[in-house]
């Protein structure tokens, strides 16, 4: 849980308070915190003088716009036809064998979260992966271990 | 049929001076550009394959003084990447095919709908669009564009979902009519174009409609851009004239034991090897946006449909009941068959569904569901059944 202070007034001193303004808004509070919470939903309703429920509603059809707990790194694994077909399996194994989470989860330290997602664009160089807004390509469960690693790292 | 085989071409990632293609442009009256593409023949790039020059000639033709103009970058089909390719590499060809498209219309106001998945472009993308603001300044023309990002749904490259989205609501698709041309993003006159046709129209502005028409066939003229990926030594982008059977197209990127292609993405049709000879790839055969996908003998094609249907039970908006219900159903309905709980009759039942579907659904993405499923049932039911 962040607390959201004043990034959501300064936010939309930049984006605007328009219906429009919404997306962006809700788009920099998940690249900074990586999850909304209810508390930052409320907030944004109340700056833009909408309903919470509209929030909400707008929110949670976005799949990257995450309204449960996410870790600070979020690995979304492709799982459309290519990826599967190239290996992804063996990159979940590998993935979910190094952070010790199932494909859903976080883990403890908030520093990771796994899920699986639909096609990134990538098919040509599958099995391809997106860590928050950077892709990896062309894996095999040896690099992205050591990409993983780096991670940990940091 | 005419038939042109398989031959390279490069248009798309041409290297071009905007600056000047676009003083041409500005030459010409809106009238004149939009003759031009009509005269080209150039349909959509993004799959749909509405002529583009008529898109414009409505558009235009509106009397509204704010107009916009939007490229859908929200390139989510399934095996398409090549629009991502295209920003990366050429976003001054984007931005200016933008601007011709606003010289066109009379829109002043251009936006990029960008894919979520994309956005680690935008540190790229952004110095790259102030140069182009900067040179359209210089030279005399007021035109601006804007980003807006996506947040990973599939549904948003559906124009009237995408307006939507960019309005901050749930990307849910609008009934129409109206139509965009009439009524697009904030209810204003829209002209909204694929990555690839915008980049295109600029290309034909450079080179003239006649030079364009010299390639492709009476009903898909020009050159794409191809995604070519799954079972071949050589996956990637390439730009091919348009007017080649599959045959020609396997003959040059399969591996030697091509069962099927997806043409078109999980929303195309999958032709199998025996068709192969008398399908072409194009408007007047099997039409795509760009996704070719190439399965060998090893692969299951049980698991292409139901990696198929898993993805539009995920990805259907939830809006309209022929596609909430009908994906899932679909779903469910394979696997039963393919576990032995319900006859392989049932496949049947399952096709009609999939023809209830197209005609009920809301908007494109219900209505194709059926493509994949009946091209892939049809053509392989005793791999879905056994």
């Amino acid at each position: 849980m962040y607390q959201v202070g004043n990034l959501v007034k300064e936010l939309s001193d930049r984006h605007g308070r328009e219906r429009e303004s919404l997306m962006p808004i809700l788009q920099d509070i998940v690249q900074k915190h990586n999850y909304l919470t209810d508390e930052a939903m409320v907030e944004v309703a109340r700056e833009l003088d909408i309903s919470a429920a509209e929030v909400y509603g707008t929110a949670s059809f976005y799949t990257f716009l995450d309204t449960q707990v996410k870790g600070k790194y979020v690995i979304r694994v492709c799982k459309t036809i290519t990826c599967s077909m190239k290996g992804k399996s063996d990159i979940i194994h590998t993935l979910e064998d190094m952070l010790k989470i199932k494909v859903g989860e976080t883990t403890a330290d908030k520093q990771f979260s796994l899920i699986e997602t639909n096609c990134i664009g990538w098919c040509h160089k599958a099995p391809a992966i997106l860590i928050n807004e950077m892709p990896y390509t062309e894996l095999t469960p040896e690099k992205v271990t050591e990409i993983i690693k780096n991670y940990m790292q940091k | 049929m005419e038939n042109k085989g398989l031959n390279k071409v490069d248009l798309i990632f041409e290297k071009i001076d905007s600056k000047e293609v676009l003083m041409k442009a500005f030459k010409m009256s809106s009238a004149e550009i939009i003759q031009s593409i009509l005269d080209s023949g150039l349909k959509g790039r993004g799959g749909a394959g509405f002529p583009t020059g008529l898109k414009w000639k409505y558009t235009a033709a509106e009397k509204d003084p704010v107009k916009y103009i939007v490229c859908n970058a929200d390139e989510g089909e399934p095996g398409t990447f090549k629009d991502r390719e295209i920003l990366d590499r050429v976003s001054n060809k984007v931005h200016g095919g933008m601007a011709i498209a606003g010289r066109a219309i009379g829109a002043k106001k251009g936006i990029v709908y960008l894919r979520g998945e994309y956005r680690y472009l935008l540190p790229k993308l952004m110095p790259e669009l102030d140069s182009f603001h900067k040179m359209i300044k210089e030279i005399g023309y007021d035109f601006n564009i804007e980003y807006c990002m996506g947040s990973g749904a599939y549904i948003c490259g559906e124009e009237s979902a995408l307006f939507e989205s960019v309005e901050g609501k749930r990307g849910e698709p609008r009934n129409k009519p109206p139509y965009p041309t009439v009524s697009g993003v904030f209810n204003k006159p829209t002209s909204i174009n694929n990555v690839e046709t915008l980049v295109t129209t600029m290309m034909i502005i450079n080179h003239g409609a006649q030079n364009f028409i010299q390639y492709g066939t009476k009903d898909s003229r020009g050159s794409k851009v191809f995604s070519i990926s799954g079972d071949t030594p050589t996956p990637g982008i390439f730009e091919l004239e348009l007017g080649m059977t599959v045959q020609q197209f396997v003959n040059e990127f399969g591996d030697g034991d091509t069962k099927a292609v997806q043409v078109g993405g999980a929303s195309g049709f999958c032709v199998p090897r025996k068709k192969f000879t008398e399908t072409i790839i194009g408007f007047e055969g099997t039409p795509t946006g760009g996704s070719m996908k190439l399965f060998n003998s090893s692969r299951s094609m049980y698991n292409v449909l139901h990696n198929y249907l898993d993805f539009f039970t995920e990805e259907s908006c939830g809006q309209c009941t022929p596609c909430r219900v009908g994906c899932q159903q679909l779903l469910k309905g394979v696997e039963k068959v393919k576990k032995g709980e319900a006859k392989s009759t049932y496949l049947t039942e399952l096709m009609k569904l999939a023809d209830s579907m197209k005609i009920a659904a809301k908007c494109g993405l219900g209505q194709s569901v059926g493509n994949a499923f009946k091209s892939i049932v049809g053509n392989f039911r005793e791999e879905i059944i056994y």
